[in-house]
């Protein structure tokens, strides 16, 4: 009884070593993850609905709002303005009014200017009335306007950010409504980015199931000689052959030279800066992620079974479609889910051979990142796709099962 | 011994050091430009930065960007601040200087002009601004290939927006300047009153609805030495782009590009300094030797843009084949100055309704 006590004691302690030497080992990735991936992730989900530029330049203006609490069809009273014109003096000084400026302009055009107009006044008065001085700089804060996109601002934390990647917003009277039609492109652009996804995934699988049924079944010589070509452009740069692409499709490219070469075409062919240049392009980059684990799956499918599928009467196509066709499932799923969540997320191919209106949502996260400097909403777009992500993985584990993933 | 032989050496390094010393922080002194790339960028190193470089001993690195202040803006949010000094346009100038991006320049500290000239006079009007200092002058113009085209070229802006009488590809910018005011001009606004339309909901719709007509003809470019290479491909049979780089190709790559004047938009180009960098001084000295009449007047021996100054101007001899292509040369068709007033003040809500109207 002891002894036993003792020896399972002695195998928990055993076990307990060999798990802190195994935590050892994998703590220098867990680390890396954890710098490289974990947190900038954090951030830019924080950054999606944490804002604190109004509540922090305007700190006085904020709180005079809050004690005033009017109706928003009202403009406030002089102690609001007053405090306003407070937080102005100390903005200019700090040269924090830009930013400020730029923030209430994100939500509602046309603010900045209001905004700056006061600013480069403030300084130069002394004393209120300070109504009368911001009427006159600017007749915007006179309208109830103004105050009602500081009162959206005023917290810290918001959803305004994902109202706007989903094509709404937060009106001046405090409702929630669409963005103006002119304004209303995310839904479109979400749409478009599943939509390419789900075009260039048929294609790999399209291409990618016969080229993996050879290979799987070609004399292993050959079999591998036929592997490396298919791994060749996966070694090459993803920018070298997007403008490789560039190279072949454009107008006087060698496919547009070709056919006119051969009289079949008198005006060269739009293949590029289309939407089917980068449906292409992004077919061949993506292919190797479907042959491969399509491949590993198809080499280890017996061949016996078809076979004795054959010998029991079935047709060569139903002995396909009901046999071969399931065992192939895994390594399918596999590719399928691999080239349509790496396609989701694709920016540089489509910038490059894309036209306007065939840019993915990545482009949009990065022209609000690094153009229009709107980083909350680059965030709450980028958390959305995540999301989006997620959810899909989610469906494919329900409907074919997670652990059903062969990737190789 | 190893401690012999390390005092030793660490008395040789010492010595080395202390004999280097005026040469090594001589040479630590550097500045990053940030420019528009292309000839342009080889313009401003022959006849800036290599004198300057020469001159002060400071060494001059030149990046090239995209024109944007948004990447000065996130330089500074993020506190890692790479540039020096930035060559860009009065609307981004003015609008930098306001968000507290740039160093103030004190213009009583410009040269005065190699004639005699003060400063305040010598330099075009509007090349002085509080955080930056003008440099030349191009001119936005359509361009297009006549060893394609022949004499049956584009004549007006109007035929830049005629895709029945001129099919085929044209490129443009992808920015809301330039191409918005020509919008509004081919659709029959007078110059003088682009703006006064433009600042109204309906002038933007307006402009956007002439857009929407060739929309789908549109090449979209952000490099000054993309329009070049795009009409050199046969991508696009015309092109929105900067004249300097026009000529540029037909010298370097023997091209027969032509310019069609009609319509041009001349724009300035100026330098700022970035605030809180760590070499505000040399930046400062660099900015000041810049734009002073000789370097000025050097630089239209490499690109044909017209210098800020005029006694630079008058600096530049007959026998430079630039002298013809400069864009303040009279020349028939219209043509029309930037407001860079309006620009700042309007460029957060049109570059917003751009991108929209782009991505629809």
């Amino acid at each position: 009884m002891d002894s036993e006590a003792n020896l399972s004691q002695r195998l928990r302690k055993a076990e307990r070593r060999g798990q802190l030497r195994a935590y050892a080992l994998i703590a220098p990735l867990f680390i890396f993850v954890a710098l490289s991936f974990l947190i900038p992730l954090g951030t830019v989900l924080l950054n999606s609905f944490y804002d604190p530029v109004v509540p922090n330049g305007l700190p006085r203006t904020v709180r005079a709002l809050a004690d005033w609490n009017g109706p928003r069809d009202q403009i406030p009273p002089e102690p609001v303005y007053a405090a306003l014109a407070q937080d102005l003096k100390e903005a200019v000084q700090a040269e924090k009014h830009g930013s400020i400026a730029n923030r209430l302009n994100v939500e509602e055009s046309g603010l900045r200017t209001v905004f700056m107009r006061a600013a480069r006044r403030v300084s130069a008065q002394e004393d209120g009335p300070w109504a009368p001085f911001f009427e006159a700089a600017d007749p915007g804060w006179a309208q109830p306007g103004i105050w009602g996109t500081i009162r959206n601002l005023a917290s810290p934390t918001h959803s305004l950010f994902y109202l706007s990647a989903l094509d709404a917003k937060r009106n001046q009277d405090g409702s929630v409504g669409p963005q103006p039609e002119d304004q209303r492109i995310h839904i479109t652009i979400y749409l478009r980015t599943l939509g390419v996804a789900l075009t260039v995934t048929l294609m790999c699988i399209l291409l990618g199931f016969p080229l993996a049924y050879l290979l799987a079944h070609l004399r292993d010589k050959t079999a591998n000689l036929l592997l490396i070509l298919v791994l060749l452009p996966f070694w090459t740069s993803l920018l070298v052959r997007t403008t490789a692409w560039m190279v072949v499709l454009q107008k006087e490219g060698v496919i547009n030279s070709l056919l006119q070469a051969l009289h079949l075409i008198s005006e060269p062919l739009p293949l590029v800066f289309n939407r089917f240049g980068v449906v292409v392009a992004m077919t061949h980059i993506l292919l190797p992620f479907m042959v491969l684990p399509m491949y590993s799956v198809m080499r280890q499918i017996p061949v016996s079974y078809v076979r004795a599928a054959r010998s029991l009467g079935a047709g060569p196509l139903t002995a396909f479609i009901r046999v071969y066709l399931p065992q192939c499932i895994p390594g399918l799923g596999a590719g399928a889910l691999l080239v349509f969540i790496l396609a989701l997320g694709y920016y540089i191919t489509p910038a490059l051979l894309g036209g306007s209106t065939d840019q993915m949502i990545s482009y949009f996260v990065e022209t609000n990142m690094s153009r229009s400097l709107n980083w909350g909403l680059a965030s709450a777009l980028a958390a959305i796709l995540l999301g989006a992500v997620l959810v899909l993985y989610a469906a494919y584990d329900r409907l074919v099962g997670a652990n059903n993933l062969k990737l190789g | 011994m190893f401690k012999r032989i390390n005092s030793s050496a660490l008395a040789v390094v010492g010595a080395a050091a202390i004999a280097f010393l005026p040469g090594i922080s001589a040479a630590q002194q550097a500045i990053t430009v940030a420019s528009w790339g292309g000839a342009y960028t080889v313009s401003q190193v022959e006849a800036y930065h290599k004198p300057f470089e020469a001159k002060s001993g400071v060494k001059v690195t030149s990046v090239d960007y995209s024109g944007a202040l948004s990447e000065v803006a996130a330089q500074v949010k993020t506190g890692n601040i790479k540039w020096d000094v930035i060559d860009l346009e009065p609307a981004e100038a003015l609008k930098g200087c306001e968000e507290g991006l740039f160093e103030k320049i004190d213009p009583s500290k410009l040269p005065a002009g190699a004639d005699g000239t003060p400063a305040a006079k010598d330099f075009a009007t509007g090349m002085i601004l509080p955080c930056a200092i003008g440099n030349i002058t191009y001119a936005n113009v359509v361009a297009f290939d006549k060893a394609k085209m022949g004499a049956n070229g584009p004549k007006s802006l109007e035929d830049f927006f005629n895709v029945g009488k001129f099919p085929g590809k044209r490129g443009i910018k992808k920015d809301p300047s330039v191409i918005m005011e020509w919008a509004l001009i081919a659709d029959g606004v007078a110059m003088a009153d682009v703006y006064k339309v433009l600042a109204t909901p309906a002038g933007v719709d307006r402009a956007f609805k002439k857009l929407d007509t060739i929309k789908s003809s549109i090449v979209w470019w952000t490099a000054g030495a993309q329009p070049p290479a795009l009409l050199a491909s046969g991508e696009v049979v015309m092109t929105h782009a900067w004249h300097g780089r026009i000529v540029d190709a037909n010298v370097k790559e023997k091209k027969d590009f032509a310019v069609m004047w009609d319509g041009q938009i001349q724009i300035p180009d100026m330098y700022a300094i970035l605030k809180g960098g760590k070499n505000v001084a040399a930046a400062m000295e660099f900015v000041l030797f810049a734009t002073s009449t000789q370097p000025l007047a050097d630089q239209a021996k490499y690109i044909p843009y017209a210098p800020a100054r005029n006694s630079s101007l008058a600096k530049i001899p007959d026998s430079n084949p630039n002298k013809a292509w400069l864009p303040n040369t009279p020349r028939p068709g219209r043509s029309m100055l930037t407001n860079a007033q309006f620009w700042m003040e309007n460029s957060a809500d049109m570059n917003k309704k751009f991108a929209a109207w782009l991505a629809k």
